[in-house]
């Protein structure tokens, strides 16, 4: 069985005490999207503000466990100033940290990625890897990751 | 003879189950309880000995099994405090059995501006249904508020039940743990016009029942909460109650005659169950109630209300400012502790717990508009019943200690 240090590593209870990026953009400008897991009551907003294609500000709103916060925290921090493919990159590589485990997990053969993941170093988003070992846990780590898409993906 | 949790728990063969080598400490029974080796012996046995359909078959052993189902229908009926078995409907679970009367009396009896009066402490099996009916006939739902001590507040009762249809509201709440004064509710539900109807899942398991007692015309309650297996609820009326409901779900079974030209319904209470009913099911709820009638209600409600008074004890004691919902009196409520400690958030609270195989529920408990009246997005929530004992509780304490070591918050 894994143990709780694989899943709370100290930078993760870090970005939950301290998180990054936190509050509010007007809207609009800034993009926004809402993500809830309906499951927990977790819920995630996204604000991102896109000039020349590149995230020139990004703000996190919402409540939730630490592995929810704190892996919005961390991926806030991971893709302010970054270009828009760029940003795109980094939330499919760590996706693919997150999603190849949990086919993995449903007992079948792993299914084959429509693309390799994107050779990105994901940083401290590494010490997110432990929470694939909890299978129920991985929603609350991709919430902030899936709102993040559907804002950038908002028309302006 | 003294009550012995733990002579209790040996009765229940998946608490001697261990994970990681160590006991299991099962604190979630206002979600589903655990069964005893009688209830999952009373259903192989059915379908060792007696399977056959029930209601339709000539023969010696569809006998048995109408004899089976009927058999645990007086069961329950009795327990209740039913005036027969006819005013027992089995339904698949309590969500049912609700869902049951919004369709049936509730398209008989509510139109456009009817009023439906529920509480902020419902379970959302006695929300959505009632929502459902907003938007497709127009009526208008009344909450009766709670207040700081987690109490129904009365205060506006008047008002709330001026001109209303239905009053519908739980016994004890599956959150706060809130016992609520349904017998006052009814009497006063009555006095202004509206039927009554309660949802009894959280109550019946632990301190039993008495439909007559209460006064109330409907009282919905479910099986795997009280010892039974999952699959079976039931759905009590007065006589003349059902007797005035339209049925609900149409098929074989709730017919005497069907023609080219329409049917007619059959009595009750088969009118209410169409199709082949949960004859397994209806067999381990009936051991279920053999089971607990021989411990006796009184006893257990004794034993929690005993456990409840150390559990809020010790975790005030060791917790210093744990929040835990709901009124402080252990005799006001049951052995449900909503809870949050400081600011770690409920999921994790019961991931660290889950460390040590104490399996309590974290979430918001279908029961998200109280959620909101009490400020909170989620909370902790352990569940005691008759198998429980300190050292569960104890487990419990010890668990929450390392979890705010841990965020150190």
């Amino acid at each position: 069985m894994p143990g709780l240090e694989d899943l709370y590593r100290e930078i993760i209870l870090d970005h939950y005490r301290n998180p990054r990026n936190r509050g509010e953009l007007p809207s609009p400008p800034a993009r926004r999207a809402e993500g809830f897991n309906p499951l927990c009551g977790d819920e995630i907003v996204v604000y991102v503000d896109v000039a020349d294609d590149t995230i020139a500000d990004v703000k996190i709103g919402g409540q939730g466990c630490s592995i929810s916060q704190s892996s919005a925290s961390m991926m806030s921090a991971a893709i302010l100033g970054k270009p828009v493919a760029e940003a795109r990159e980094i939330i499919r590589a760590f996706k693919a940290m997150m999603s190849i485990h949990e086919h993995e997990l449903d007992g079948d053969e792993v299914e084959p990625e429509p693309a390799p993941p994107p050779d990105v170093a994901l940083g401290d988003l590494e010490a997110l890897r432990g929470v694939v070992k909890f299978p129920v846990r991985i929603k609350c780590a991709t919430l902030g990751w899936n709102t993040l898409e559907q804002a950038i993906d908002e028309t302006a | 003879m003294t009550f012995d949790a733990g002579r209790i728990r040996a009765d229940f063969p998946l608490l001697r189950r261990c994970i990681n080598d160590r006991p299991l400490r099962y604190l979630d029974s206002a979600n589903t309880s655990q069964k005893p080796q009688v209830v999952i012996d009373a259903m192989s046995r059915y379908y060792e000995t007696t399977n056959a359909n029930v209601h339709r078959g000539s023969y010696q052993l569809a006998v048995e099994a109408t004899d089976a189902l009927e058999g645990a229908r007086a069961t329950v009926a009795r327990f209740i405090g039913a005036a027969g078995p006819h005013e027992v409907v089995f339904t698949k679970n309590a969500t049912e059995a609700l869902n049951l009367v919004a369709n049936s009396w509730g398209r008989a009896n509510l139109g456009p501006g009817d009023a439906v009066v529920l509480s902020e402490m419902e379970h959302h099996a006695n929300i959505v249904p009632w929502h459902m009916l907003v938007a497709e006939r127009g009526i208008e739902l009344r909450w009766i508020p709670i207040d700081e001590g987690g109490q129904l507040d009365l205060s506006d009762l008047d008002r709330l039940l001026d001109g209303a249809k239905l009053v519908a509201v739980t016994a004890m709440s599956n959150v706060l743990g809130t016992i609520t004064p349904i017998t006052e509710l009814s009497a006063a539900a009555h006095r202004a016009g509206a039927a009554v109807l309660v949802d009894a899942s959280q109550l019946v398991p632990h301190c039993g029942i008495d439909v007559g007692a209460i006064g109330a015309d409907l009282v919905a309650f479910t099986g795997h909460k009280m010892l039974g297996p999952m699959g079976i609820g039931v759905l009590w009326g007065r006589a003349e109650a059902l007797e005035a409901m339209p049925p609900f779900l149409g098929g074989g079974e709730m017919i005497l005659d069907v023609s080219k030209e329409g049917f007619t319904t059959n009595e009750l209470p088969w009118k209410f169950e169409a199709g082949t009913p949960p004859v397994a099911e209806a067999v381990g709820l009936g051991a279920a109630v053999d089971y607990l009638e021989a411990i006796g209600m009184e006893q257990i409600r004794a034993h929690e209300v005993s456990l409840t008074a150390y559990a809020l004890r010790t975790l005030t004691d060791r917790l210093g400012d744990v929040e835990i919902h709901g009124p402080t009196e252990p005799a006001a409520r049951g052995g449900v502790l909503s809870f949050a400690l400081r600011d770690v958030h409920p999921h994790d609270v019961a991931q660290v717990l889950d460390q040590d195989n104490v399996c309590v529920r974290a979430g918001h408990h279908c029961a998200k508009p109280l959620m909101r009246v009490l400020g909170v997005p989620a909370t902790s929530r352990a569940s005691l019943y008759l198998y429980n004992d300190e050292t569960d509780v104890d487990a419990l304490t010890e668990g929450l200690v390392g979890a705010l070591e841990l965020f150190a918050l």
